[in-house]
């Protein structure tokens, strides 16, 4: 529920929870029911046990009996005020009771591990194993039915929920070193649970009461209501609602008042529970989990119009994407430019968080979003202006024309579908053919990519095979439909370096095979070099140098980038090179050049506006005031 | 698969010994003693004795188990004193009733709580998101047997649309349709909560489904979002969805309980409520420990089905 936004500093916990509307009216709520029923005994209340048969059954709104009476006569308002007293005692003593019976379950399982856990928590699957009710009126059976056995009842069945999720945090917290730290200095066990493991359990417990209060309640009240609970005189909620129920046809408000109590208060309870799961347990945050639209959003102020006709198969002009989180914007990419031929390859390098994947997403569509949007540029393929195409036009280029390789085959893939079924997927999104010629299509693509036994990895699911294996799919997938671009984004970075150079070599002879053109982005300056033919250099959301390959690596014109192939491991050529420093926050990019805080070469006019692409000749650029000559060193 | 079915099979004979075991304590360590407890204040010392030893109550705990789950094991499950008649046959006869409506209701909920989450999940933010997740804090919220009456209320005395109580009606019917008919409010009230809580967790997992990067995958091979959105996304969500219809499962057979008695339904959970208040505690005992066998099996046949999608669980 609620949307509160997250500044990026931490506000205060109750700042938080008052953000959320639906958590602040049930906690109104509850706390007008609380005082209520607080204040019963000196509330100019008649006394709710006092029958008077002549007024019997009034309808609400008599004068003297604002909701009306029951059969014996009584004040139903007053019984309802009293009754919600006996409701919401009943309800928080036994969650009392089950969060301490049960915390003290889950801390001593955790803690203690081993034989004791596993008694202990087998103990706990039994009671599980039982319907929750069905235990808890089993229970009553054996108690003889009433107040306090209810509520013994429903305390005990609730235990578990306790149990399990306390053990679950205090079994991490076990194995933490300051907990070790607390052990060898010679704490006592039980000094360690009660003050260093039981205030990092607490926010746990809150959550669980919060979810289980509402059913603690709503369970005291049905065994009210079956008449295994409050015994007359006393009432609660549920008996009289039980004992309403036999004049339902005839006068039901008797019934209907008393439930409707007992649905406003667990409602209360409710939204404040789901505020408070929403600000101890983030993951839980409905903010955290929005739905990615089908292609990412494009908020340009402008449309681009096209200069001349484009020459090149892709073409991206002037790309802006960025990701906005609560109130803070990130520029992950601002103003990308980049020209890729038909069978050419190009590399573009830059170390994580530099805008190289979020880049090369924009030009399907595929930045999840939200949060991320494209806020300004264009891409051309084929002459088609992508970011404004319609969703069907792009979509029939979204593995036709122009296919994808991600990084972690496993992930990319579908877990529970046969990579055959995938395949043919692939194939029939595009081509008008049957099943079993899509499928043999499917094998052919295997046998491609070097998969032995075809026929029968067709049947396997992802996980059965290798990581080379997966990724050898993934780019079998990408062929399906003879595609004039492949986007590869770090697609051998999850493997291992003979793998790698498997997947390498398997891309280059495509390439060459097929006449299609590679976009290949990788950390790592030495794979980019093995495949492609040109290279782009990115820092900070924007390209900071571009040339042929061979020549930027012998001679870097980019501070930048002669640092970052001073990064590549060559043996016995001393310790491994690093770039001192990290690159900046992306919401707050520095005035000028954004590698001026790292740059050896740094002088003053670094930092005092835009630095723009300077052309070097032979095709090359780079985006420095004070580039490197060749032969020189940072 | 079969390997599958086996270790889950196994693993089912620890969880039965512990029930019935908790079953059978509960019973035996009832205060006081548990022959005049079981006959109630009218009973004769001759027949507390008789009882004593026809339960076998003169010998030993552990000894007691043993007998008590050999003739568990028979069939015989004793003899209820309040209906003069053995358990088993009227335990029996009672489940059937509450396994139509239990069954049905779960299947209903399914149905609600999965096609509420899809469509909240799918239109996120927008009005359809915005009513169903109050309808679903609503149905949380709602005390069930409440809510059966506000039904019968609204569909059985002011729109005579359906009967009130009942699984069949008295003179004539007896057919399906007339068991439709009947079954229909109950079914409904027993299933709303539950949706509820399907219906959440079916949003919840169809985002965090949709963030995965098989949804990328998917979408960059060019398919329909239609297409993403259904047997990309929903297939995945559904393994972690299925569970939670197991644990329902227990919510709504207990929740028979309270619906049976509203709706008078002959049900497992009204004839509890009887048996406890004549304190017929062999009636209980036998009618929790089917119910709970039954939950059991319920879950069981949750986790093969969660298998069926999940080829990693195989």
């Amino acid at each position: 529920m609620g949307r509160e936004r997250d500044d990026g500093s931490r506000p205060g916990a109750w700042r938080l929870l008052l953000n959320n509307h639906l958590a602040v009216s049930g906690l109104l709520l509850l706390l007008l029911i609380g005082l209520l029923a607080l204040a019963a005994p000196w509330l100019p209340l008649p006394d709710p046990d006092a029958t008077a048969p002549v007024d019997r059954l009034l309808p609400p709104l008599t004068p003297g009996y604002p909701l009306g009476t029951d059969a014996l006569g009584r004040d139903l308002l007053s019984r309802l005020v009293w009754g919600t007293r006996v409701s919401l005692a009943m309800g928080i003593s036994a969650t009392l009771v089950a969060a301490l019976v049960g915390s003290l379950v889950g801390l001593v399982a955790g803690f203690a591990g081993g034989r004791s856990d596993g008694l202990l928590m087998r103990g706990i699957d039994m009671l599980m194993a039982f319907p929750y009710i069905l235990l808890a009126l089993a229970i009553v059976a054996v108690l003889g039915p009433g107040l306090v056995n209810a509520l013994y009842a429903i305390a005990l069945v609730n235990i578990p929920f306790f149990a399990r999720n306390v053990r679950g945090v205090t079994l991490g917290l076990a194995r933490q070193p300051f907990i070790d730290a607390a052990r060898l200095s010679g704490q006592s066990r039980s000094r360690i649970l009660l003050l260093e493991v039981l205030p990092n359990v607490l926010p746990v417990i809150v959550i669980t009461i919060s979810t289980t209060l509402g059913w603690m309640i709503l369970e005291t009240a049905g065994l009210s209501f079956l008449g295994l609970g409050a015994q007359p005189p006393q009432a609660d909620l549920g008996s009289m609602l039980g004992e309403g129920r036999k004049l339902l046809f005839t006068t039901p408000h008797v019934s209907v008042i008393p439930g409707l109590m007992i649905f406003i208060l667990v409602m209360g309870i409710n939204l404040l529970g789901d505020g408070v799961r929403d600000l101890l347990d983030p993951r839980l945050k409905s903010g955290a989990l929005s739905r990615p639209l089908p292609r990412t959003r494009v908020e340009r102020a402008q449309t681009p119009t096209l200069q001349e006709e484009p020459t090149s198969l892709l073409e991206v002009r002037d790309l802006h994407t960025g990701f906005s989180i609560g109130r803070q914007r990130y520029h992950a990419v601002h103003g990308v430019d980049l020209d890729l031929a038909s069978g050419q390859t190009l590399g573009i390098v830059g170390e994580s968080g530099c805008g190289k994947s979020v880049a090369v997403m924009s030009i399907t569509g595929l930045v999840a979003s939200p949060p991320g949007s494209i806020t300004d540029g264009a891409v051309w393929l084929q002459g088609v202006e992508l970011l404004g195409a319609p969703l069907a036009r792009l979509q029939a280029l979204r593995g036709g024309a122009v296919c994808h390789v991600f990084q972690d085959p496993l992930a990319s893939l579908h877990p529970l579908y046969r990579v055959g079924d995938q395949l043919v997927e692939a194939i029939q999104a595009h081509q008008d053919v049957t099943r079993r010629q899509a499928w043999q299509q499917a094998q052919a693509l295997l046998a491609e990519v070097h998969i032995a036994n075809p026929a029968q990895r067709m049947r396997a699911y992802p996980h059965q095979l290798s990581g080379g294996m997966r990724q050898r799919v993934c780019i079998a997938m990408a062929l399906a439909n003879r595609p004039r671009l492949i986007i590869a984004d770090e697609p051998t970075t999850a493997l291992d370096v003979t793998v790698q150079a498997q997947i390498l070599g398997l891309l280059q002879r495509l390439r060459q095979q097929h006449q299609v053109s590679i976009l290949f982005v990788s950390h790592d300056f030495s794979v980019v070099s093995a495949l492609c033919e040109r290279v782009l250099v990115m820092y900070a959301g924007r390209v900071v140098e571009s040339g042929a390959i061979e020549q930027v690596i012998s001679a870097p014109a980019h501070p930048y980038s002669a640092l970052l192939i001073g990064c590549i491991p060559t043996p016995g050529q001393g310790p491994l090179q690093t770039i001192p420093g990290s690159p900046p926050a992306l919401d707050r990019l520095p005035e000028g050049c954004a590698f001026a805080p790292r740059c050896p070469r740094v002088q003053e006019r670094c930092t005092e506006g835009e630095v723009g692409m300077t052309r070097l000749g032979d095709g090359r650029s780079v985006r420095c005031l004070f580039p490197l000559q060749a032969g020189e060193s940072p | 698969m079969t390997a599958y079915l086996i270790k889950r099979l196994l693993a089912l004979i620890p969880v039965l010994f512990g029930v019935s075991l908790i079953v059978f304590l509960m019973m035996a360590l009832i205060p006081g003693d548990p022959a005049s407890a079981i006959l109630g204040a009218y009973a004769t010392p001759e027949n507390v004795a008789r009882l004593n030893r026809e339960l076998g109550l003169d010998r030993s705990l552990p000894e007691q188990y043993l007998v008590w789950l050999g003739n568990l094991l028979e069939g015989d499950l004793g003899r209820s004193y309040s209906l003069n008649r053995p358990v088993l046959a009227e335990v029996g006869e009672r489940f059937s009733a509450t396994l139509v409506l239990a069954g049905s209701a779960l299947l209903l909920c399914s149905l609600l709580g999965l096609l509420a989450g899809l469509v909240s999940a799918v239109r996120q933010y927008g009005w359809a998101d915005r009513v169903i997740t109050l309808l679903v804090l609503v149905g949380i919220s709602t005390p069930s047997f409440w809510l059966g009456l506000l039904l019968i209320l609204l569909f059985a005395v002011k729109l005579p649309l359906f009967p009130a109580s009942g699984m069949y009606a008295i003179y004539g019917g007896g057919d399906l349709w007339d068991l439709l008919h009947h079954l229909f409010l109950p079914a409904l009230t027993l299933s709303l909560v539950a949706a509820g809580v399907i219906a959440r967790l079916t949003r919840t997992a169809m985002l965090e489904v949709l963030r995965q990067d098989f949804i990328r995958t998917a979408r960059a091979k060019g398919l329909s979002e239609r297409r993403v959105v259904y047997r990309h996304a929903f297939r995945a969500a559904l393994v972690s969805v299925i569970p939670v219809i197991g644990i329902q499962a227990g919510f709504v057979l207990g929740g028979a309980v309270y619906i049976e008695t509203v709706f008078q339904w002959p049900g497992i959970g009204s004839m509890l409520v009887q048996a406890i208040a004549s304190r017929d505690l062999l009636l209980v005992q036998g009618g929790v420990l089917l119910v709970t066998v039954s939950y059991v099996l319920f879950n069981l046949l949750a986790d093969l089905l969660q298998s069926l999608i999940d080829p990693r669980l195989r």
